[in-house]
């Protein structure tokens, strides 16, 4: 790393780090602090005593089978969401980078619904899918045969919002497999074609491979994504219902937190989450710091 | 062999043309509701084809609002309008002055800063929702503007693309700069920020829709319908029984909503891409 001019100074780099630093302590690791502890209390009813109760509130978490439940419905939903959007999106870059007529339509058409807010996203899906006025439910209903209404029915509940939420998504990881398969060398492509390698081969034993660092890096910010951003889907459509059949740890969180006012159990869940972004944080990290190296 | 290469050559546009479909698919038919009469959406099916009470329904939204809401749309875009700007001008002020300290100055903290910030990656609001809420709420900052927009502020991905652009700028301007006379603050604002102009655009895209598009923490902070977001007003708006939900008015806010930030993103789409897919390294 080439080193970069240095002016002289003593108070000043403090002075300019300051700003960004209080915002930090204040709004970042002042609360997550405060998680930790709080996570190791029982307050009572009326939020006058606290009660030290080291790791109960963890273990009661664990013991919980509606916590339970919630921890795996959201790794499912979390890898049905990663999966689909990056499938779908990986298709549609190859196509796009074709040498086709429209390409850069293509990519400019695609590209904007990343632009739209994910709460926005979970009121188009709710609208297309009303039981009663959605277009969607109404083809389903009338033509299909299927009795559609995803307030009642878990499945349709879960299938909704993972369909939503990869919608979404596909904007944003359609972005990076195009820039990716940019970076992939004509020359070696066009090389296995005049072995004789077909097109299908050629994409599975050239392109693929070649993109995997953005692939790599799209399923960990895809499952990010999928815990942590999607909340506003789950609450604008399902909120979290029916019989919690869509209620994932950071709706959890929020119902236990705002609503049920179990501020002990909400913290301790508050940490687990932590513990979750970190360890994907360092997955991350890991990799890039190989790929670096190699 | 001809047949095949036609049929070849076409099934690229077939595949993106359905892509287009179902990526359009729902927002033209949210268009569509927004120009119709309640009535129009409700007979299912509603139609597909725009109606003619475009005006009617845009001007409610904006002026008025629903009925079970009154809060006319006009405040909320004025609302969602300063989070966004307060969250992406304020992200890349601070980060701007934090990243110059970090790569122009040798200090003992200069380490501990850098990871300090790197940190803040790993903890969305999304995890410490209850604990930021009780600092705002202990600050007297529940709706608030600066409630709003202070604890969105943090940036390791601006501090990242910064110091990125930072490094590759030749020593020798701060050295010529130095020699000439200037202070360091003179070269950072008539130097170094200018210089930085293309990092700056491309990461007001991205932070200005990722605070165009912010509802958890606005959810959680507002409770008078006078710092109400667009988000949280669509989200109010429908929170009321399935037959009284006034769509039309309802969708024409959504439709508002998601006009500015598409149109940063079509107007500005060779930053936004530079930004978003240069951080990644």
């Amino acid at each position: 790393m080439a080193k970069q001019y240095e002016f002289p100074g003593k108070g000043l780099p403090y002075l300019l780090v300051l700003p960004q630093m209080v915002v930090v302590f204040m709004f970042f690791f002042w609360p997550a602090a405060q998680a930790m502890w709080q996570s190791l209390y029982i307050q009572d009813a009326f939020g006058l005593s606290l009660t030290f109760v080291g790791l109960e509130n963890y273990l009661k978490l664990f013991k919980d089978p509606l916590y339970l439940d919630s921890l795996v419905r959201s790794f499912v939903y979390a890898g049905l969401v990663a999966f689909t959007a990056m499938t779908v999106a990986l298709f549609l870059a190859v196509q796009a980078n074709r040498r086709i007529r429209g390409a850069l339509f293509y990519k400019t058409m695609l590209v904007w619904p990343y632009a739209v807010a994910t709460l926005v996203a979970g009121v188009l899906w709710l609208f297309m899918f009303n039981p009663n006025i959605g277009v969607v439910s109404y083809l389903l209903s009338k033509r299909f045969g299927v009795a559609w209404n995803y307030l009642l029915d878990d499945r349709q509940a879960f299938l909704l919002v993972t369909l939503a939420a990869s919608w979404k998504q596909i904007s944003y990881n359609f972005v990076f497999f195009v820039a990716g398969l940019q970076n992939v060398p004509v020359s070696l492509v066009e090389a296995s074609a005049i072995d004789g390698a077909g097109s299908g081969k050629r994409f599975w034993r050239i392109i693929f491979p070649l993109l995997s660092p953005t692939t790599f890096y799209l399923l960990v910010m895809n499952l990010v994504y999928a815990f942590f951003e999607t909340f506003p889907i789950i609450h604008q459509v399902t909120q979290g219902g029916p019989n919690q059949a869509t209620t994932m740890l950071v709706y959890k969180v929020y119902r236990d937190g705002v609503f049920n006012l179990d501020l002990g159990s909400s913290s301790a869940q508050s940490v687990v989450l932590m513990i979750l972004v970190i360890a994907l944080t360092i997955v991350q990290f890991r990799f890039v710091e190989r790929r670096v190296t190699y | 062999m001809i047949e095949r290469s036609i049929v070849r050559r076409a099934l690229p546009h077939l595949f993106l043309v359905l892509a287009l479909l179902v990526i359009v698919f729902p927002i033209w038919l949210v268009f569509s509701a927004s120009t119709q009469t309640l009535a129009d959406v409700l007979a299912a099916p509603m139609p597909i084809l725009p109606g003619r009470h475009l005006l009617d329904n845009y001007s409610r939204a904006l002026l008025e609002g629903t009925k079970n809401l009154g809060a006319a749309a006009l405040n909320m875009v004025k609302n969602s309008l300063i989070m966004a700007m307060g969250i992406s001008v304020g992200k890349i002020v601070i980060s701007l002055l934090a990243t110059f300290a970090i790569v122009y100055f040798r200090f003992p903290l200069r380490g501990f800063c850098f990871w300090t910030i790197f940190i803040t990656l790993m903890l969305p609001v999304e995890v410490r929702i209850m604990p930021t809420y009780k600092v705002i709420s202990d600050l007297g900052m529940l709706d608030s503007y600066p409630g709003l927009i202070m604890p969105m502020i943090v940036s390791a991905t601006a501090v990242f693309l910064f110091r990125q652009f930072f490094m590759s700028v030749p020593r020798e301007m701060a050295e010529a700069a130095q020699i000439d006379g200037a202070g360091p603050m003179q070269f950072f604002a008539r130097i170094l920020v200018p210089m930085s102009r293309t990092p700056i655009a491309a990461m007001f895209v991205i932070q200005f829709i990722y605070g165009w598009n912010q509802y958890l923490w606005p959810l959680l902070i507002t409770t008078k319908e006078r710092y109400y977001t667009l988000l949280i007003g669509i989200n109010r708006m429908l929170a009321v029984g399935d037959a009284l939900v006034e769509w039309p008015v309802v969708m024409a806010t959504t439709l508002l909503a998601m006009l500015p930030p598409v149109i940063v993103v079509i107007v500005m789409q060779k930053q936004f891409i530079a930004g978003m897919t240069e951080t990644e390294k």
